[in-house]
């Protein structure tokens, strides 16, 4: 079996790990001043609504070219939002945004 | 270590930390949220293993990649560039800036973990991913302090167990799987994250940081790349909530909102909009 890649994974993996380790692992990132603690809670909120932006109103081709997208995505992520603003779940607003998705693409309408 | 600045982790005390049974009641919760999670690993796992197996990966070095990389779309583009014939360096720096984000989960996690054993940490570190830093800083959040045993879910069972598993089946099944967008699974990534963004925002700072973010990760994500954007409007829209005036210091409290309405009583967080 080819095992030559696995080296490229490993090194992958090496540039990768830091990313994730060293805010974990670096000493006092529990006692930064007031102002950075604050705008590190206000990261998730930020970085989760830019991925689920990102994801929905941008593709790229095989190239990594970007264009803006419009599609039924826009839709089942806003109904997926709608429902968990109502307190419907999450899981509920996962089903009904695949649900609409493969709807909508199965009448050939996406 | 400084001694004169407070911990930001909340732990008991600060803001009234959730109850052991809260605690497993936001479990639950936790659970729930991340079988769409499950669902959409899995099927996105399948298409890497098949794309990987298209490239001339052996399984092994297919699931090596998902094992010790561990991060979606530099593995989806580390599978094109190979194909492609780029060096490996031009990999290796592609998968530095992709993963670039990850500082960021690291970063806002830290004070939560901090009381965790270093080791422990280090550990914790290789699987965190968007998937299981949405799903576990909404958990803390709704219990106000740590909870490993909902990090280890969120990380392991919801994420790295289902990306690993179907990876090998994709790579040794092949050409045998459904495309998943057939089935909508495309649409669950960003669905997920649009959603737990929803549970995290308790007031207008966070409603600027979330808006601002999408709106700065769209713009940049068309000038140059997708996961630049990611990066400028996870670094942006947080400083855009701190400039955001604040109503007043009230805490937040959501009738109906179980657990989810423990408050964050710090001074200009998790403030009324």
């Amino acid at each position: 079996m080819k095992t030559e890649l696995v080296w490229l994974a490993l090194l992958m993996g090496a540039v990768t790990y830091p990313w994730r380790a060293v805010p974990l692992l670096a000493p006092g990132m529990h006692r930064l001043p007031l102002r950075v603690q604050d705008y590190f809670r206000l990261v998730g909120p930020a970085v989760l609504a830019t991925l689920a932006a990102v994801s929905v109103m941008v593709a790229i081709d095989a190239e990594r070219n970007p264009s803006f997208h419009v599609g039924i995505e826009w839709l089942a992520v806003g109904a997926c939002v709608v429902l968990v603003a109502a307190r419907r779940g999450l899981l509920v607003g996962l089903v009904a945004a695949a649900a609409i998705t493969t709807v909508v693409r199965a009448m050939s309408l996406g | 270590m400084r001694k004169d600045i407070p911990a930001l982790t909340p732990p008991t005390g600060e803001r009234g930390a959730a109850t052991e049974a809260e605690a497993a009641a936001s479990r639950r919760r936790l659970r729930l949220d991340g079988l769409g999670i499950i669902a959409s690993t899995s099927g996105f796992g399948l298409v890497y293993g098949l794309a990987a197996r298209a490239a001339g990966f052996s399984p092994l070095e297919a699931s090596a990649m998902s094992v010790l990389v561990f991060a979606g779309a530099a593995q989806f583009a580390a599978v094109g560039y190979v194909l492609g014939g780029f060096s490996w360096l031009g990999v290796v720096l592609l998968t530095a800036f992709l993963n670039a984000r990850h500082f960021l989960y690291g970063a806002a996690l830290a004070p939560y973990l901090a009381d965790r054993p270093r080791p422990v940490r280090a550990l914790m570190a290789h699987v965190l991913t968007d998937e299981a830093f949405a799903l576990s800083i909404a958990h803390f959040r709704r219990i106000g302090r740590s909870d490993p045993r909902g990090y280890w879910w969120a990380a392991i069972v919801t994420v790295f167990i289902p990306w690993n598993l179907a990876t090998l089946v994709g790579v040794i099944v092949g050409g045998q799987i459904p495309d998943p967008s057939r089935y909508g699974l495309d649409v669950i990534f960003p669905a997920a994250m649009a959603g737990l963004a929803v549970g995290l925002i308790t007031g207008r700072r966070e409603l600027v940081a979330a808006l601002v973010g999408a709106i700065v990760g769209v713009a940049v994500g068309l000038a140059w790349d997708p996961a630049a954007g990611i990066m400028a409007g996870g670094l942006l829209g947080p400083i855009a909530g701190l400039v955001t005036p604040t109503s007043g210091d009230v805490p937040r409290f959501t009738p109906n909102a179980g657990i989810g309405s423990v408050p964050d009583a710090r001074p200009g967080v998790g403030d009324q909009a």
